[in-house]
């Protein structure tokens, strides 16, 4: 019995020391944005069916960050091809890909996402503003001119249309590529409406300084980071009736029996008003190839023409029934032809 | 009992003495006991309450709505220009969930020229219909021409209406079945052509984008892999450093330094084993991504340090008489060891095995860096392939926006806390079986 597992063991080392020049790889690995990964994996799915000469990509989740980290850990085998993001590349991340060897890489923006706030179904109806919200979460606001801690604790303090709830509000955690959109769309935006950068400066802050000030969140209970997905805001909100919660489109689109949604600016978030450019609060999705991949490992060029082709990402598509807004005609006109272009950053 | 009171005179030391506090001690027994049954009622409770959400969110998994049709496999539909012969292609690309659509549509008695209402029952239908049926032709293409009676699975916000798991209380715009489709799943429940039947999908299937679809296959033989590279990596070297330790190893700093390390490692959490591993295995060594392999020796070494300290306790369980005899009858050490100490000390380094590999049965952790929280729909052939693992399929259902993928979420926690709890009872009937007792 030892003489065999020591045998069987020894055997497992040896394939595992014989794998390091192991033959080339013929599955895309695809990683990266949390919020990316369902319509990465409804193409990836589609790709693996329709072309029955590929195998299905493999997607990995783990965050935008986490997703261009080891998309820049260099050229080869072992790393990945494509990194998906909620956000774009940030010059530091380019720097440090072009340190490693990847130094040519190909943006492609496939869609746009937008950003809700819903609140229990049983709720009334909310219309919101950025300012309001900015009011509501910030951690210190312009009351007349001067900057003070939040004083506000309900919300029909900060606009008395809106309900007599405990400002309680579940927004997304730090590392989600959600929260930068949600700070410069929508806080600082309210900061610029209700003068907080006036009162910051004011108040004796430089510019750079009075900017963090305004989508600084308040620390008192009043904002909730959620670190998880926007399953658990929602299990927060069935749990507290009266939290608003911030989710994408397609999670409230599919969980619209459980949860009601606001207007931001009077405009009812929908793929319309969305892909139209009324609906402020949106940003776009984009994932990174690696050029010096394409032709290296099978199936690459082809899952990203597939990714942008009309049946997969227009306006009658998986991925737009799944919540994704569209891009305008003209702009995934554009996509294509810069990825057929081979064009870098 | 009362208390003893020294009335003066010669009343005996002795008896006074033994009353002291003999009721206290009693009290503080009962309630050190109240706070036992206490401790054991709250563990129960709560366990009782995970059972319970979890099987009643999740029974309703294994069971799966299914639509049954007369499938009419045209000929213009798959093969319109009659180039199946030439073109291997043909076949693969025909558009299958037409065929579906079409019979459906047959079957509901629409007219096929409404496209609202055709479009509306094709929702019905699940969109893995196209691979089910392309499989049915390229197996066996004489079917083409001819009408066959075929399960289709229903979509998944249908089977969530059917299984009562969406409001359908609320306005029709807000949920994503139509009142229309109600009425047609009413229809085809009473004609019994729309059945809940076994999920075999959810056992057999990878993982999918779509609930109906998905299933643990993937995970299930990702699992089986590692447990395997674990089980032949971690058994041979953590017996033969307990042994070399116990039996064989000088007592000095150095092994005491090695045992404090060891029970360190015991401790360490599971996450840093996946930082070691990313390091070593994939950006060192080269070996692929997400693979089960890579996956299997992260946890080999996670799990180490738990079979070398059930090894060494079992080892030294073994009287040191048995050794004695064995040496003094003139055996080597080597085969004092293996001929003696060893088989003696199997029950409790099988049962410390199995407890460790019941462990790593159960991360996740270490998994996320090495690329194995991944979504992987191809079964891998080789432990060299993309797999991801039970316990990472059931934390990335957990985080789908579909409804159907909640009762998901809970079938796949039963089937991993079945396949625990084989394992645990396998432990413990070895135990019960080959221990002896000195």
């Amino acid at each position: 019995m030892n003489k065999f597992l020591l045998s069987a063991s020894a055997a497992t080392i040896a394939l595992a020391g014989a794998v390091g020049a192991a033959a080339a790889r013929d599955q895309l690995q695809i990683a990266g944005s949390s919020t990316v990964l369902p319509y990465a994996k409804i193409v990836a799915e589609n790709f693996g069916e329709t072309f029955p000469n590929f195998k299905t990509p493999v997607v990995e989740s783990g965050g935008s960050s986490a997703g261009l980290k080891e998309f820049c850990k260099g050229v080869g085998e072992a790393t990945i091809d494509i990194a998906n993001a909620s956000r774009k590349i940030r010059e530091k991340e380019v720097a440090a890909c072009a340190e490693a060897g990847v130094t040519e890489i190909q943006e492609v923006q496939f869609g746009y996402d937008g950003i809700v706030f819903a609140t229990d179904i049983q709720g009334p109806d909310w219309a919101l503003e950025p300012v309001d919200v900015y009011k509501a979460l910030a951690a210190k606001v312009a009351v007349d001119g001067e900057l003070v801690d939040n004083p506000y604790k309900k919300w029909n303090e900060v606009n008395p249309d809106l309900p007599d709830w405990d400002i309680v509000a579940y927004i997304p955690g730090e590392k989600h590529g959600t929260r930068e959109v949600f700070e410069e769309k929508v806080l600082a935006a309210g900061c610029e409406v209700a003068e907080g950068l006036k009162a910051a400066e004011a108040a004796g802050l430089d510019e750079d300084a009075a900017e963090s000030a305004c989508i600084a969140v308040r620390k008192d209970g009043g904002a909730v980071d959620i670190d998880g997905d926007y399953t658990e805001t929602l299990a927060r909100i069935d749990a507290n009736k009266t939290g608003v919660g911030v989710f994408g489109l397609s999670f409230y689109e599919n969980n619209a029996d459980k949860l009601k949604v606001a207007t931001i600016n009077e405009i009812t978030p929908t793929v319309e008003t969305i892909s139209a450019g009324e609906y402020p609060v949106s940003r776009p999705l984009q994932f990174y190839v690696k050029k010096a991949h394409i032709g290296v490992v099978p199936g690459l060029k082809e899952y990203v023409e597939f990714f942008l082709d009309d049946q997969m990402v227009g306006p009658e598509s998986p991925l737009a029934d799944y919540g994704l807004v569209p891009a305008p005609d003209a702009e995934r006109d554009a996509q294509r032809k810069a990825f057929e272009a081979g064009e870098t950053m | 009992m009362s208390d003893a009171v020294y009335k003066g005179g010669d009343a005996p030391r002795a008896t006074a003495r033994r009353d002291i506090g003999i009721k206290k001690r009693y009290a503080a027994e009962q309630r050190f006991r109240i706070y036992g049954i206490i401790a054991i009622a709250v563990g129960i409770f709560f366990l009782a309450a995970l059972l319970w959400s979890v099987f009643s969110n999740g029974y309703t998994a294994f069971w799966q709505s299914s639509i049954n049709l007369d499938v009419t496999f045209a000929e213009s539909v798959i093969d319109p220009d009659n180039e199946r012969a030439t073109d291997p292609n043909t076949l693969l690309t025909a558009n299958y969930p037409k065929l579906a659509a079409d019979a459906l549509v047959a079957r509901l008695g629409i007219d096929p020229e409404n496209r609202r209402l055709v479009r509306e029952a094709g929702g019905l239908i699940s969109n893995g219909v196209r691979t089910q049926l392309r499989d049915m032709v390229v197996a066996d293409p004489s079917i083409i021409g001819t009408t066959r009676n075929v399960w289709v699975l229903a979509s998944g916000d249908v089977d969530s209406a059917i299984k009562g798991q969406v409001n359908l209380e609320v306005d029709e715009s807000r949920r994503k079945v139509s009142d229309q489709q109600l009425e047609w799943i009413r229809t085809m429940e009473a004609d019994g052509v729309l059945e809940q039947r076994f999920n075999t999908g959810l056992f057999t299937r990878g993982a999918s984008s779509r609930p109906e679809t998905a299933g643990m296959g993937v995970a299930i033989v990702g699992s089986l892999y590692m447990m395997l590279i674990v089980l032949l990596l971690a058994l041979p070297i953590g017996v033969a450093a307990s042994i070399y330790l116990e039996e064989f190893a000088p007592q000095n700093k150095l092994t005491d330094l090695i045992e404090v390390n060891i029970n360190n490692l015991a401790a360490v959490p599971s996450i840093v084993f996946g930082l070691l591993g990313l390091a070593v295995f994939i950006n060192f060594m080269h070996l692929p991504r997400s693979a089960s392999l890579v996956g299997g020796l992260v946890l080999t070494l996670m799990t180490l340090p738990t079979i070398i300290i059930a090894t060494r306790a079992a080892l030294r369980a073994v009287p040191p008489s048995i050794r004695s005899a064995a040496l003094g009858l003139g055996a080597s050490r080597t085969q004092t060891v293996f001929h003696h100490v060893l088989p003696l000390a199997a029950p409790g380094i099988l049962t410390g095995t199995i407890i460790g590999l019941a462990q790593a049965l159960g991360e996740t952790a270490p998994l996320l860096l090495i690329g194995m929280v991944a979504f992987v729909a191809d079964y891998p052939t080789t432990p060299l392939d993309p797999a991801t693992a039970l316990p990472v399929q059931i934390y990335m259902w957990a985080n789908e926006a579909e409804r159907a993928f909640v009762e998901r979420t809970s079938g796949a926690i039963i089937v991993l806390l079945l396949f625990l709890a084989v394992m645990n009872i396998t432990a413990i009937i070895l135990r019960r079986r080959v221990e002896r007792r000195w």
